[in-house]
């Protein structure tokens, strides 16, 4: 099947509803492990066993980031190629990815008081990151306010490129300048500086999140889909009571 | 399993995380039955898409 073949909303559906159940079972599983493995991880040498938040705020902040790249493609998609499921893809990925930036925010605060001796510092990494929560809800504000579902999908679009801006940022943000955050432990040049006892659950928890993203961007996109075929039938069923 | 002096603070970032993550799944879920649900009504009283229809 060529890919191009997804881009009929009918056969996507389709190939999501045989999908779906497969991915929440892998889901289900993988995260029963990764659960298991990351409250029986050793203590840190330093940090004690609030290293624990680690498997949650580390996945989640990764796709935190992934859920806007993926929304920024979406917008390519949207407004040079107008693909026909590159909008609801996009409309689709912003409510999950912004859930993970929360949840990343969250657990990093609850992590930093212990760690830092404090909630939350206005550094680069921290306010960056608090940044594209908000850009997150600006786009969900777009979405859900716009009059005409077009214009706000093309407003939202807009808004994905130029906040894509932001992720170099919140990546580098711990090279650029001064943090009290810590700089890139996992993905550095030289290898990850993780001891393998935290890092094999961390990198399970990390697939875990993978399969939860892709389990709820499907199921988001179906509801999505839906709701433009009923818009539809209203539209039409409108025009012929008025014609 | 201990958790040590700061167990509050990791309780907290997993119940957060869990809630976080069963509100998206309920919204998903009754989103889809709400879909589901309006679709059935509108086939049901006549009204189908244009792909669908004849001639």
């Amino acid at each position: 099947m060529a890919v191009i073949d997804l881009a009929n909303p009918t056969r996507f559906l389709r190939i999501v509803d045989r999908v779906l159940p497969w991915l929440i079972g892998a889901t289900v599983f993988l995260l029963a492990v990764g659960l298991y493995r990351a409250l029986n991880a050793p203590d840190d040498y330093q940090q004690g066993a609030t290293v624990k938040i680690m498997f949650l705020h580390v996945p989640a902040a990764w796709f935190g980031m992934f859920g806007w790249a993926l929304m920024s493609v979406a917008a390519l998609g949207t407004l040079v190629w107008r693909h026909p499921l590159a909008d609801v893809s996009g409309k689709a990925v912003a409510p999950i990815g912004a859930a993970f930036t929360f949840i990343c925010l969250v657990t990093g605060s609850l992590w930093g008081r212990p760690t830092w001796g404090t909630y939350w510092v206005w550094d680069a990494r921290l306010t960056s990151m608090l940044v594209l929560l908000l850009l997150y809800l600006g786009v969900l504000a777009l979405y859900w306010t716009a009059e005409d579902p077009g214009r706000g999908a093309r407003a939202a679009a807009i808004l994905s490129l130029v906040g894509a801006v932001n992720l170099p940022i919140i990546k580098f943000s711990v090279d650029w300048w001064n943090t009290l955050h810590q700089p890139a432990s996992v993905f550095r040049t030289g290898g990850s500086t993780i001891d393998p006892s935290l890092l094999t659950p961390l990198l399970i928890m990390a697939l875990a999140f993978t399969l939860l993203f892709v389990t709820l961007h499907l199921a988001v996109m179906r509801n999505e889909i839906l709701r433009r075929r009923i818009r539809s039938m209203r539209l039409m069923q409108a025009q012929e009571v008025h014609a | 399993m201990n958790l040590g002096p700061h167990a509050d603070f990791i309780v907290a970032a997993y119940a957060v995380t869990l809630f976080v993550v069963a509100a998206l799944i309920a919204w998903v879920l009754l989103d889809y039955s709400a879909q589901r649900r309006i679709l059935g009504d509108l086939e049901e009283r006549g009204v189908t898409r244009r792909s669908r229809r004849k001639g």
